[in-house]
């Protein structure tokens, strides 16, 4: 009695549940980074030699305790998929709308949910004894418009990628999206479709780097080291260096990716393609740079093959060559952001009091909101402006 | 185009083909010089004389049984019931005789007839004289079963059963008789047998009515659309065979349907619509299938007593309601 038994995760905040009955614990029934309905059976405890048996055959899909967890905090329109203060399946008493503890779902909204990736659990039927019909299921659609065409395609589209990149796309690992995590998604796509973009830009001092990539080019000219090709590598450093910025949000659990593949894009005749240089965080500069010639020269002739330019962790765009002072990219998705990449003009700026003339560029990073929150976001900006304006970071 | 009656429109029906086809004629209780028990054969036995036009004894299955035989040697007899309350008396030569011909003598005699009459509810005259009993001949492979709703169904389809090859029960709604609508000139104007009609296009709830439920499914849906629920509307006109296509794309459209009838509810075509439906588009279904009967009693004769029995349109709004769970 007392003693905490689990850690409960909701929407709002991380609960301590302690057991509110004396015993062991006789069995998990909803596993470490498992979500659960409010009202499943998540747990059993009982006295060592109790049976326990009847009970776990009829645990899955029993229906929530008559009283009701007291939602946490304000906001009352929502719901709280937490689990529930439970444990002791012994006490829960049948809810008279869920009667068996059955789901009653209409054939219609069943067909729905399962085209649309809908997850009926999470629903709450507005039928009469709570079945759950069309408009429940439209509902549900229209407030997680998530991925395009729901959940189901989006299972999908990892595994294809996987596939057709195993030999070169980087290595990654999964963890379950926590649950702010997939409230902070529901709620963001609401408001700006299936990838809730938010920006960052930094002006960055680029004298420094202009002079690394004189320098390398003075060694040999045939190098060809572009700005670029330093803004691609020091990315691709400062990605590894914030995994939480190298991930790909995949609605149930959260994708980091141990390379930095970065999406080049390239304008080609008619279209944008971008081509991946793989694990660039590896890569020296003459590497990326001799790479990304290569490929976008074959981009421009439509030559790359689908793995060259499917799957990158992170892309860059840069328009500085056209002018263009500062500018806002789209995500390309899954991947979770894209730096655009302003023309490095020279500009007076004030240094030790002084006002001088500094090389300067603009860069604003369009985040997915669902995986990189404003402060994640800010201090991978700030390692990649350090390094940019630093780059001896490269090499230390 | 013309607006008559349902009763003018039916008479056009028969002396049409009495003056196209000299194979026809018509016979029943009443139907020459009293100019038929409601009027339908008005004038006939003028125009057509008594070799035409017949006057029978009150002998249901035997002038039925006339029928059967005259068509069996290659007339395209039509016989008329008072009423469908009386054809009971005709069932053997109707389901054993007409309905079984075609099949029993190896395809040799087709039974090319019409039975016709009115049926369904009418007013205050209780339970032997007032109920609806279509679903026990479209029960029977070999027959087909009609039911008008509109003066120009009535005489489209009435003009089809006449020219049609097989035995076809004809029922007019004893109760409306009198309404009016528009029907087209066209001597050959005629309706195919076993094609739906969608005599109000919506988008929320699917109601199937026939026959007197056909105006009340209508004035229900004009309601609904003030309650902002969108009804379709779909007159089968033909039980047997039924165009249940079309009440299947509009289900798969809307996801809920009523179906509205006169008869009683056990073992009727609701029923019937009901399982094709559940066979069909149960993946389609957002609410169970909502039958709108006669109550299962026999009929009535005090007025207030009928008028709970016969569905009206509160009874159909309610179901609609119900479907679309919008209480």
């Amino acid at each position: 009695m007392g003693e905490p038994l689990a850690e409960i995760d909701t929407d709002k905040a991380t609960m301590e549940m302690q057991a509110l009955s004396e015993g062991v614990l006789r069995k998990i029934l909803v596993q470490e980074g498992e979500s659960a309905p409010l009202g499943q059976l998540i747990a059993v405890v009982g006295t060592p030699d109790e049976d326990i048996s009847s009970l776990l055959s009829e645990a899955p899909a029993k229906a929530a305790p008559a009283e009701k967890q007291p939602e946490p905090a304000a906001q009352p329109a929502s719901r709280t998929p937490a689990a529930a203060p439970e444990t002791n399946g012994r006490q829960q008493a049948p809810q008279e709308s869920s009667q068996s503890g059955r789901m009653i779902v209409s054939p219609l909204a069943a067909r729905m949910a399962a085209e649309a990736g809908v997850d009926l659990k999470s629903l709450q039927g507005s039928g009469p004894g709570g079945r759950i019909i069309k408009r429940d299921i439209e509902a549900a659609m229209s407030q997680s418009k998530a991925a395009p065409g729901g959940t189901f395609p989006r299972s999908v589209e990892p595994l294809k990628f996987q596939q057709a990149q195993v030999a070169t796309a980087s290595p990654y690992r999964d963890e379950p999206s926590s649950e702010i995590r997939r409230v902070i998604a529901r709620r963001l796509v609401t408001s700006l479709g299936p990838v809730p973009h938010f920006f960052l830009t930094s002006e960055i001092e680029m004298d420094r780097a202009a002079e690394m990539r004189r320098g390398i080019n003075a060694l040999d000219p045939d190098l060809k080291i572009s700005i670029n090709d330093i803004i691609i590598k020091v990315v691709a450093v400062a990605l590894v260096q914030h995994p939480a910025v190298n991930a790909s949000f995949q609605d149930k659990f959260i994708r980091y990716y141990e390379h930095a593949d970065i999406g080049v894009a390239v304008a080609i005749e008619d279209g944008l393609i971008t081509p991946v240089v793989r694990a660039a965080d590896q890569k020296s500069l003459s590497q990326i740079a001799g790479e990304v010639r290569e490929l976008a020269e074959r981009a421009k002739t439509r030559k790359l093959k689908p793995e060259e330019y499917t799957g990158a962790t992170f892309s860059v765009s840069n328009l500085g060559m056209f002018g263009i002072d500062e500018f806002t990219a789209i995500i390309n998705p899954p991947e979770s952001g894209i730096l655009a990449v302003g023309a490095m003009t020279p500009k007076p700026v004030v240094r030790n009091d002084e006002v001088v003339v500094k090389q300067m560029m603009r860069v604003t990073m369009s985040c997915d909101h669902r995986v990189i929150d404003g402060a994640t976001g800010a201090k991978f900006l700030q390692t990649v402006k350090k390094m940019l304006e630093n780059p001896l970071y490269l090499v230390v | 185009m013309a607006t008559i009656t349902i009763r003018e429109a039916l008479n056009q029906a028969i002396r049409e083909e009495l003056a196209r086809d000299e194979r026809v004629f018509l016979m029943g209780e009443e139907v020459a010089a009293y100019n038929g028990a409601y009027k339908v054969t008005k004038g006939l036995l003028d125009e057509f004389g008594p070799k035409r036009v017949i006057d029978t004894p009150i002998t249901e299955l035997g002038f039925a049984g006339l029928g059967v035989g005259a068509a069996m040697v290659g007339l395209r007899p039509i016989v008329e019931f008072i009423t469908f309350n009386f054809s009971i008396l005709a069932t053997d030569q109707i389901v054993n005789s007409a309905a079984k011909m075609l099949y029993m003598s190896g395809g040799q005699y087709n039974i090319p007839i019409v039975f016709r009459g009115p049926g369904g509810s009418a007013y205050q005259v209780s339970s032997q004289h007032s109920q609806a009993i279509e679903s026990w001949f479209a029960y029977f492979p070999g027959l087909k079963v009609v039911m008008p709703s509109t003066p120009a169904d009535a005489k489209g389809l009435l003009k089809s059963a006449i020219r049609d090859d097989d035995p076809v029960i004809f029922i007019e709604q004893e109760r409306m008789y009198g309404n009016k609508g528009e029907v087209p000139d066209d001597p050959d104007f005629t309706i195919p047998l076993g094609v739906a009609d969608i005599k109000r296009e919506g988008t929320d709830v699917t109601i199937v009515a026939r026959s007197l439920m056909v105006p009340i499914a209508l004035k229900a849906a004009d309601k609904l659309q003030e309650q902002g629920v969108s009804c379709e509307v779909i007159d089968p006109r033909t039980i047997r065979p039924l165009d249940i296509d079309t009440i299947i794309e509009s289900v798969k459209k809307t996801n809920r349907v009523v179906l509205a009838e006169e008869s009683h509810p056990v073992c009727g075509i609701n029923a019937e619509i009901s399982a094709a439906i559940m066979e069909r588009a149960m993946d389609f279904l957002d609410a169970p299938v909502k039958r709108v009967s006669g109550i299962d009693v026999p009929m009535p004769y005090a007025k207030n007593l009928e008028d709970l029995v016969v569905p009206d349109v509160d009874r159909v709004i309610a179901a609609v309601r119900e479907v679309a769970y919008l209480d």
